[in-house]
């Protein structure tokens, strides 16, 4: 009967961990690890003590790095039976602060599980422990011309584990996928110290689908050990179509009408004047200056297929206004007009003292008042923002620029994201689309999500892990939490953006 | 329809708090699939039309028990498709019923399965409810994945209203062609296949004759076809075949034998059980017609390292899904106990107690 499910604890308001004994634990855990593998002095701790976001510091109590999945059982175990919060960690590149530590917590590392276990080139899979390399995986699977899809830009850190974690996406998700669909089988270890493996190396598995639970679930469900990853054939040739637009409209109208013809093109990106003038002083990818936005659409497959693709783009792209259209002639420029793109957080990062990235993802359609609205707010603000999108999929990343050091302006860039974010959600999108929710949208899942979802969220977890042990305080706010914000958000002077669209 | 949800809900409430059991049911089109379905009927054809349907976004939101022939037509006339090619076996299937039962058709292996076009659902929960998960953007990792997870879940976790849905486009050009071979050499080549760029969007293996549909850019299936030879069948005959084994109207699904649906690694050596087989989605799809024990079964798929479904006839009140490790079972009644905790919907249509 209904009135005997227990609603948990944690979801009204969050735990109270502070009775943890540092030196109990430490005692149980060094029966499992080797002095190496467990950190609990502050100067070892303090390399663990932020993640990509690093506004945000936090030392934990201990560090564990084990070595194999029975002392993570061990590990794990230990820590239900001390009610002991467990932050896992990857590279540590997620920018939403999802492997910030707890303050009374453990911080799991897994950082030595670095093998790839085994690459199988007739089945098309690797298996990988997870903190292999994202690019690691695509570098083995290349001698048999496969490859990982999914490449989130910090690829070349950031371990499948994290990805796994944060369901991470890339610039060619709109044909491949995300991490969820490249994804065979997932084996973690849950908090009661229990192994299980979600999906199989078959295309499904019994029972309830639980893979798209556990991927993105950021560390709340269950701790990952060993990941078994779909490899793609690479494809006989890839290129690439550069268009300059002289309206960020028409260059949003164009995306829409490379896809109404049928197109799914590898890439599709787009950056505002701004963003463009800002990566070209920084890496001289030869993108237009004068030109309101650029696009990149890349058409990859066999060369026919390629040749086909890149003139039917070609026509649409010259149909919809573009001012000029440019082909990759050969690998070098096809590269050279990616490494723009790629470089626009670092090039952030040469033209401002800091900047904060946005994740917000909204119909394509909507784009151009999207834009709008942000330049309304660097006004408002009085801070500049630059934009890089992925077009193909909706996915803006705005990037504010900030100086930490000016007081207030920490505050103020935040204020200018929450603005966004729940712009992202009137505007019938979604607060974040590859970075998670970690620490550093919470206040937002409660524009994004009503009383009966957080809960349901909350059972969800409970279902996994009903102390709520791993990962306390991440992704879902508690509804204590959600009932501030809502009073807070009701006392600004500018109510809620948009309070006549449907939300979803 | 704000009045009707309002109805279900309180259906829902009313049987949550008196012990009520319902059985949810779309067009009726899948009643032969997982165990004997009990409770009240709750029929959800009333809950149906296109909420809204964006051809330039790839989205599309639709109603529960909108009928999956309604909808592939209005996507059609937009050239666009379900890409996981949804079975329908009979006339009156929903998308409601197409999710909650998860199946797709024979583009499975090349485009993904049910799960992987779900981006959000709404739906009433065990407690009367009414949540939405996900939304109507392609990129949305906010909250757990929940609407993800109703795909298959057979209506247990709660009654799903509204959906929404990733569309593609049709492919503009297609060839089916045929290789005569026979099941070990069929299953290497396709494995062979799958690790080449080729436009590939369907196989079948059966009794000596292997099939292969390429689909995509006129250019890239010209250029496949020529490469890979064998024979090419005329564009009705691929499609009655196709269709035949999307909807199981070919004549391998007829007759009163069990059916049973093999799961399996693409690479997985031939079974060798005795009775007939039909090999699909690259190998990663057998389907069996046998009255082997089902222990035989389950044993001989779990040791080529998959899961067993007894599909359509025989014994429904036994197991009709693999049966789950023991660690993996306690989850999956918790996640039931977390949506439906006082075991209102389609009780024990999946596993006993779910």
């Amino acid at each position: 009967m209904a009135d005997r499910f227990e609603e948990p604890a944690f979801g009204a308001v969050e735990r109270d961990f502070s009775q943890v004994d540092k030196a109990r634990l430490v005692q149980a855990l060094s029966r499992v690890l080797a002095p190496a593998g467990l950190l609990h002095e502050v100067e070892d701790l303090r390399p663990y003590e932020c993640d990509g976001m690093a506004a945000l510091r936090q030392v934990p109590l201990v560090v564990v790095l084990p070595e194999t999945e029975a002392q993570v059982v061990e590990i794990l175990k230990i820590c239900a039976a001390q009610q002991v919060p467990v932050v896992a960690r990857g590279a540590g590149t997620g920018l939403s602060g999802g492997a910030q530590p707890h303050r009374f917590g453990v911080v799991l590392s897994l950082a030595r599980f670095g093998k790839i276990l085994g690459v199988d080139a007739h089945a098309r899979r690797a298996v990988v422990q997870p903190g292999v390399r994202n690019l690691a995986i695509s570098e083995a699977a290349a001698p048999f011309g496969l490859y990982y899809a999914p490449d989130p830009s910090s690829q070349i850190a950031c371990t499948i584990g994290g990805n796994v974690a944060e369901n991470s996406g890339g610039v060619h998700c709109l044909k491949y996928g995300l991490t969820i669909h490249n994804l065979l089988k997932v084996r973690g270890v849950t908090i009661q110290g229990e192994i299980v493996e979600f999906g199989s190396l078959a295309l499904d598995a019994p029972g309830y689908d639980l893979l798209p639970l556990v991927t993105g679930s950021e560390g709340m469900l269950a701790v990952v050990t060993e990941v078994t990853v779909k490899l793609t054939p690479k494809p006989q040739l890839a290129q690439c179509v550069l268009a300059a637009f002289d309206d960020v409209v028409k260059a949003g109208d164009a995306v829409a009408a490379i896809i109404a013809a049928g197109i799914i093109p590898a890439g599709l990106e787009m950056m505002d004047q701004p963003a463009t003038a800002a990566v070209e002083e920084f890496v001289k990818a030869g993108y237009p200056l004068d030109a309101e936005a650029i696009l990149l659409c890349e058409s990859d497959g066999t060369p026919e297929e390629v040749a086909e693709e890149i003139g039917r783009v070609r026509a649409i792209l010259e149909n919809s206004g573009a001012t000029a259209v440019r082909v990759s002639r050969d690998e070098a420029e096809r590269l050279r007009f990616w490494a723009g793109r790629k470089a626009a957080f670092p090039a952030a990062g040469r033209i401002s003292p800091d900047y904060y990235c946005m994740d917000g993802t909204i119909p394509r359609k909507r784009l151009g008042e999207m834009l709008k609205a942000i330049q309304a707010m660097e006004r408002k603000y009085a801070m500049r923002c630059i934009n890089v999108f992925h077009a193909g999929d909706g996915n803006l990343h705005p990037l504010i620029l900030f100086d930490a050091n000016k007081p207030g302006d920490q505050h103020t860039a935040e204020a200018f994201g929450a603005e966004i974010l729940e712009l992202s959600v009137a505007l019938g999108g979604t607060i974040t689309g590859e970075h998670g929710v970690g620490i550093e949208k919470i206040n937002q899942m409660c524009s994004q999500f009503a009383t009966p979802e957080i809960k349901a969220f909350h059972r969800v977890k409970a279902a996994f892990d009903p102390a709520g042990l791993l990962n306390p305080g991440k992704a879902i706010p508690t509804l204590n939490r959600c009932a501030e914000y809502g009073r807070e958000r009701m006392g600004r002077t500018s109510p809620q953006a948009h309070p006549d669209l449907p939300r979803f | 329809m704000d009045d009707l949800i309002q109805a279900w809900s309180e259906r829902v409430r009313q049987a949550a708090a008196g012990g009520g059991r319902l059985r949810i049911r779309g067009g009726g089109s899948k009643d032969f699939y997982g165990r004997e379905p009990v409770g009240e009927l709750l029929e959800t054809g009333a809950c149906r039309g296109i909420v809204n349907y964006e051809p330039s976004e790839l989205v599309v939101s639709v109603r529960a028990g909108t009928p999956l022939a309604e909808l592939e037509a209005v996507l059609a006339e937009r050239g666009q498709m379900l890409a996981f090619d949804p079975p329908h076996f009979a006339a009156g299937a929903t998308i409601g019923g197409c999710v909650a039962a998860g199946l797709a058709g024979p583009r499975r292996a090349a485009v993904g399965g049910v799960r992987d076009f779900v981006l959000g659902a709404r739906l009433i929960d065990g407690r009367g409810d009414v949540l939405r998960f996900g939304g109507e953007v392609m990129k949305n990792v906010a909250g757990y994945d929940v609407s993800r997870a109703l795909a298959g879940s057979l209506g247990t976790l709660g009654l799903i209203i509204e959906l929404s849905l990733k569309v593609l486009p049709r492919p503009l050009a297609e060839a089916t062609l045929r290789f005569d071979t026979d099941e070990a050499d069929a299953l290497h080549r396709l494995n062979v296949w799958g690790g080449q760029p080729l436009p590939v969007s369907a196989s079948a293996w059966r009794s000596g004759g292997l099939y292969l549909r390429l689909s995509g850019a006129t250019a890239a299936v010209g250029a496949a076809v020529a490469r890979l030879g064998g024979e090419a069948l005329d564009e009705g005959a691929a499609a009655a075949l196709w269709c035949g084994l999307r909807d199981h109207t070919d004549p391998f699904f007829a007759g009163e034998l069990p059916l049973w649906r093999l799961s399996l690694p693409s690479d997985a050596l031939a079974l060798e059980l005795d009775g007939e087989q039909l090999v699909e989605w690259g190998g990663a799809q057998r389907w069996l017609r046998s009255e082997r024990p089902a222990a035989d079964i389950r044993q001989r798929v779990e040791a080529l390292g998959g899961h067993a479904t007894l599909f359509r006839h025989g014994d429904r009140h036994g197991q009709c899904f693999h049966p789950l490790p023991a660690a993996m079972l306690a989850l999956q009644r918790n996640l039931k106990n977390a949506f439906d905790p006082a075991g209102v919907f389609n009780p024990g249509r999946l596993y006993e107690g779910l």
